[in-house]
């Protein structure tokens, strides 16, 4: 064994020993960790070479947190091994998922955590370029934590930030290699060369969301063995929630995985009814009932049995005050607008099955003029059903599988509010309520009559 | 056709779509309806099966008949699922050629 103490044999830094590890050390009061700061919390940076790295993440099994937890050792490996070109490396902070805040917080709070696990990747890799692709908004941050290492001379090549739009697919891997090809940044087809071998310049590159780069920091530092001691066999680890509709508006939690959700969530048995349910993974997640949800472990597995994800960590509770039904309709009209509008099936599936759902929620609210026109004749449910299998599998990206997820799985568990919906008259929940976070639309897209 | 990785049992024969290119013009599907249908709205559903030796000539025809270039047979280890990446037999009409899944020369 190759560090059986963990920790810095060569700062005395030791290791976190909390449930917090990414977020060790940060209080309330907000603002930036700077170099100095960083540098006391955590060390130097050990620059291991790249076999020793990739048998250190390898033997940690940290997967990626972006939403595919695809393991990080594997993805590395498969951009080593693309080509002979050298590689490009991307720490991803798009985070287009509205209901997702912990990417922002990371860049903001501890930016250095994060550009140290970039560090180790490009070096690791031999990179040509190393990007941090992020929010408009946080652009100044990085840039300036990117010149502090630069005039300290930590980082073998000096960092790009370059700011992604604030749409939904934004950080979808294809999207981020187009984006950055300087085409729109929007998904391309990948069914033959995927983006670790065809990528940016046509390079081989890794697209690595900054949570992952975060935790790669830490096991450079700590080694796998210290990683492993939170989480579980299967899902070792920490990973960050953004959670919606537990307390006043967005909390990001640092959680050990297969912590129980009950006690992430500081909830008991007694909650369920103030909750329709538990939406997992954000919208290209699923929806699980509340008891389901409060009796899971935090793990990717729990959450596939239950027919959702993790998706890049959200956990929105929607509160029984509203119709559900609204809420869901009002995020397929959100998902099938932020579509990137290029797979025919998508774009036509999309816009039937928010027009579905938008009438399937409006017969519970009776109105003098309906906002769309009712769906065509035949069983609603069955119709919403039947197009969700329709799109799935059938795009590009995985947008359309997301939106199929997050409709299908609704239906099953607003199943009971459903049928308030079918029979004739108001279905007794408040209508729109705008709990589920929909940003609004660009306004260079809205119309203004001036023509 | 002698481009088909007959040698190699261990590998079998997918059809794909890329549905960005693809327009729904459904040429591939009046050519190959053993394995593709088509949606309310035009476009192609593909069975994600593998072809057997038997159609893949059938498959060709297809994938050569696609006037947007959309449609490709590709190889992959049996067994394997779509998420380590296919390797392209052979990219419509304007590509026979058996790469070895590694990036193009530039």
């Amino acid at each position: 064994m190759r560090r059986t103490a963990p920790g810095g044999a060569d700062a005395g830094v030791a290791p976190p020993a909390g449930p917090a590890r990414l977020l060790a050390g940060l209080d309330d009061r907000g603002g930036t960790r700077g170099l100095a700061q960083h540098l006391e919390q955590w060390g130097p940076l050990r620059t291991l070479d790249a076999r020793n790295l990739l048998a250190d993440l390898e033997a940690s099994g940290l997967r990626g947190h972006g939403g595919a937890w695809f393991p990080v050792a594997a993805k590395w490996r498969s951009v080593a091994e693309a080509g002979y070109r050298r590689p490009v490396v991307v720490a991803n902070a798009a985070e287009g998922e509205p209901a997702s805040a912990k990417d922002a917080l990371l860049m903001t709070r501890v930016p250095h955590l994060v550009l140290d696990g970039a560090s180790l990747a490009a070096r690791a890799l031999r990179a040509r370029r190393l990007v941090v692709y992020c929010r408009p908004e946080l652009v100044a941050t990085v840039a300036r934590a990117a010149d502090e290492r630069h005039r300290a001379g930590i980082d073998p090549l000096a960092v790009e930030v370059v700011a992604a739009p604030g749409t939904f697919l934004a950080g979808q891997e294809t999207a981020v290699a187009s984006a950055l090809n300087g085409r729109q940044p929007l998904p391309t087809f990948a069914g033959i060369h995927p983006v670790r071998e065809l990528g940016v310049e046509g390079r081989p590159t890794l697209v690595q969301n900054v949570e992952t780069l975060a935790h790669v920091a830490l096991v450079a530092r700590f080694g796998p063995h210290w990683f492993r001691g939170a989480g579980t066999e299967g899902s070792p680890g920490t990973m960050l929630l953004t959670v919606t509709g537990r307390w006043e508006g967005h909390t990001v939690v640092e959680a050990p995985l297969g912590t129980p959700l009950a006690e992430v969530l500081d909830l008991d048995g007694r909650a369920a009814d103030h909750y329709w349910g538990v939406l997992l993974g954000g919208y290209g997640g699923g929806w699980v009932n509340v008891d389901e949800a409060l009796g899971m472990p935090l793990t990717e597995e729990a959450a596939r049995g239950l027919g959702s994800s993790l998706g890049a960590g959200v956990v929105a509770l929607l509160p029984s005050t509203a119709c559900p039904l609204h809420e869901v309709a009002r995020v397929a009209r959100y998902l099938e607008a932020e579509g990137a509008g290029q797979c025919g099936p998508c774009v036509n599936g999309l816009a039937e099955l928010s027009g579905a759902l938008s009438s399937l929620a409006g017969s519970g609210h009776p109105r003098p003029a309906p906002s769309r026109p009712r769906a065509r004749g035949g069983d609603p449910v069955a119709r919403v059903l039947e197009l969700c299998r329709l799109v799935e599998g059938r795009g590009a990206c995985r947008h359309p599988d997301g939106a199929a997820r997050f409709v299908r799985t609704a239906l099953r568990v607003f199943e009971g509010h459903l049928a308030a919906h079918r029979r004739p008259g108001p279905c007794g929940a408040g209508p729109d309520s705008r709990l589920l976070p929909v940003p609004a639309p660009p306004a260079a897209v809205r119309r203004t009559g001036a023509r | 056709m002698s481009f088909l990785p007959r040698r190699r049992p261990a590998r079998s024969i997918h059809l794909v779509v890329d549905p960005i290119a693809c327009d729904g013009h459904g040429v591939c599907a009046e050519l190959f309806p053993e394995r593709i249908g088509r949606d309310p709205w035009g476009f192609p559903v593909i069975d994600p099966a593998a072809v057997p030796g038997g159609l893949l000539e059938h498959a060709q025809r297809a994938v050569d008949a696609c006037p947007r270039l959309a449609l490709h047979l590709v190889s992959r280890d049996a067994g394997e699922d779509a998420a380590p990446g296919p390797r392209a037999v052979s990219g419509g009409a304007a590509g026979r050629r058996l790469a070895r899944g590694a990036a193009p020369t530039p």
